[in-house]
């Protein structure tokens, strides 16, 4: 197996971008990936896309074909391949990149991920995320995505010590993250105040609680890292990259409030990279919900199980916390295109590693991960990358 | 939800029948084919739930998608039958009666009505157990 580089990163900024249609947006965030690799297109060998649900979004299919076509390589005939597993699509679409170069198969491969969200309405949106789930045994009966985070909340604060407080912690914290970030799609910061007065949307979540409705783009491009210094400086290695499943309802697994797929990903990672989160300096994992992020920070083994509630409340995920978590402001902060999230992780912990991060930069980050994660824990992949 | 899909569903959904694999003794609800331990070798027959079981967790939905949205606020719960399976589906009650641990039985009612096609969708729902 070879290893394998991130050469280039871009990504459009977050929010209801309705002046931009789902072609503007990842043409966008491709150009700018390639601008950043010195790349010009006709040297892209293949393609991987993450997207959600363009089918109920925008009532578009095929999208590894538009994209080719629309990115000018229609004529080069490049495989270009959608890969869709909801919110964690964006992951998995970097994953297979990472194994077509990995394996020899290919050596310039873009890796993207795009979604736009805001064509529909909301109470539509709701429903299509809401496939994300088991729609025949949990949508059928009136379960939303948010309402089914809501009843691990609820489990989760019955048999640990996890307060209302602590958990609008997690939203403050990332719009503190995402208020220093420019592609963020919410740019100011909150207090506990503002999560615990807005809106109820499944008890014990609120509208701040929960990530928001966002169209982007984002785009890496990997190459074998034998042949990563002929398009940048600063080339960042991919150290692991790892996935897992698990039972698509949330009923049907071992623990409501412990994703085993986000367990056997960080441990497969951590294997593969032959490190621990000892040795992790950033992460950005998948906060689609307050409570996703403390259940993620423990399911990936940064504190113990039970304790992400304080561990949060003292700091210990902000920018000069011992381990910084959503530096990019997160789901809630930066925004959520479902399939571009997974991506957009990777083009954090790129600009972290290289330096680039700004006012949320993390001083001498060499290692960063990242967690994504689809449906209710269904699918999670997880990623390592280091400066080389 | 197209009618095609629902109706297949309908023994499950009124009935509350499922399987149950005759080798290990697990019951599964909806049914299964094929059991996830004893895979091939397992011997999987129809089975009937009583319809009794436990809260394990719920939440009460305020934001509905369309079909749901003329009954929020509604709680919804992840139930364990007593057989052991577990299902996600709504309790009838006031958002604040329903608790971890609280017992409930199946009953029968209208889940929703279909929006396009105006067909009224019937289901399990759980009431508590006086
Ligand atoms: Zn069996």
């Amino acid at each position: 197996m070879r290893d394998v580089a991130v050469i280039g990163a871009g990504c459009t900024t977050f929010g209801e971008k309705w002046s931009s249609s789902f072609r503007d947006l990842f043409v966008e965030a491709g150009a700018l990936a390639l601008e950043d690799a010195q790349l010009s297109g006709e040297k892209i060998d293949a393609m991987y896309v993450g997207n959600m649900s363009a089918g109920r979004f925008i009532e578009q299919e095929h999208i590894g074909a538009l994209i080719a076509d629309y990115a000018g390589l229609a004529t080069h005939h490049i495989p270009s391949t959608r890969v869709e597993a909801a919110c964690a699509s964006g992951g998995l679409a970097f994953r297979q990149a990472v194994i077509a170069v990995a394996s020899g198969m290919e050596d310039i491969v873009v890796a993207a991920g795009v979604e736009k969200m805001t064509d529909v309405e909301p109470g539509a949106s709701t429903d299509t995320l809401t496939g994300a789930a088991d729609r025949e045994w949990e949508g059928f009966v009136g379960a939303t995505f948010p309402g089914l985070y809501a009843m691990i909340a609820t489990d989760y604060m019955h048999r640990y010590p996890l307060t209302r407080e602590q958990l609008a912690m997690v939203a403050v914290k990332n719009h503190y993250n995402g208020a220093r970030n420019p592609i963020a799609q919410f740019q100011q910061e909150i207090t506990i105040d503002t999560v615990l007065k807005s809106t109820m949307v499944a008890e014990p979540l609120r509208l701040f609680d929960c990530s928001p409705i966002t169209d982007g783009a984002a785009a890496v491009i990997v190459a074998p890292l034998e042949r990563a210094r002929e398009f940048t400086d600063a080339p960042i290695k991919v150290l692991a990259s790892a996935q897992a499943s698990d039972t698509i309802t949330l009923h049907d697994r071992r623990d409501i409030s412990t994703l085993d797929a986000s367990i056997s990903a960080g441990q497969r990672a951590f294997k593969m990279a032959k490190l621990s989160h000892k040795d992790i300096d950033l992460v950005e994992v998948h906060d689609c919900f307050s409570i996703a992020e403390i259940c993620a920070i423990e399911d990936l083994g940064f504190c113990r199980k039970g304790e992400a509630g304080k561990f949060t409340a003292d700091g210990q995920t902000a920018l000069d916390g011992k381990i910084p978590v959503n530096t990019s402001g997160g789901l809630k902060a930066c925004g959520h295109p479902v399939g571009a999230t997974g991506i957009k992780q990777v083009f954090e912990v790129v600009q972290q590693l290289k330096g680039d991060a700004g006012k949320r930069q993390i001083d001498g980050a060499k290692i960063g991960m990242t967690h994504n994660v689809g449906g209710t824990g269904a699918t999670v992949a997880v990623h390592i990358l280091g400066r080389v | 939800m197209s009618v095609a899909r629902f109706w297949r569903k309908i023994p499950q959904r009124y009935n509350m029948l499922g399987t149950r694999c005759e080798t290990c003794g697990r019951h599964f609800f909806p049914p299964r084919s094929f059991c996830p331990e004893c895979r091939r070798t397992g011997k999987i027959a129809d089975y009937k739930f009583a319809g009794t079981g436990t809260v394990v967790t719920y939440t009460i939905i305020h934001t509905a998608s369309e079909q749901f949205e003329q009954l929020t606020p509604y709680v919804l719960a992840i139930v364990q039958l007593d057989e052991g399976p577990r299902m996600t589906a709504q309790v009838v009650c006031r958002p604040d009666e329903v608790k971890i641990g609280m017992r409930v039985k199946r009953a029968f009612r209208r889940i929703m009505t279909d929006g396009e096609s105006g067909v009224i969708h019937y289901g399990t729902k759980f009431v508590p157990v006086e």
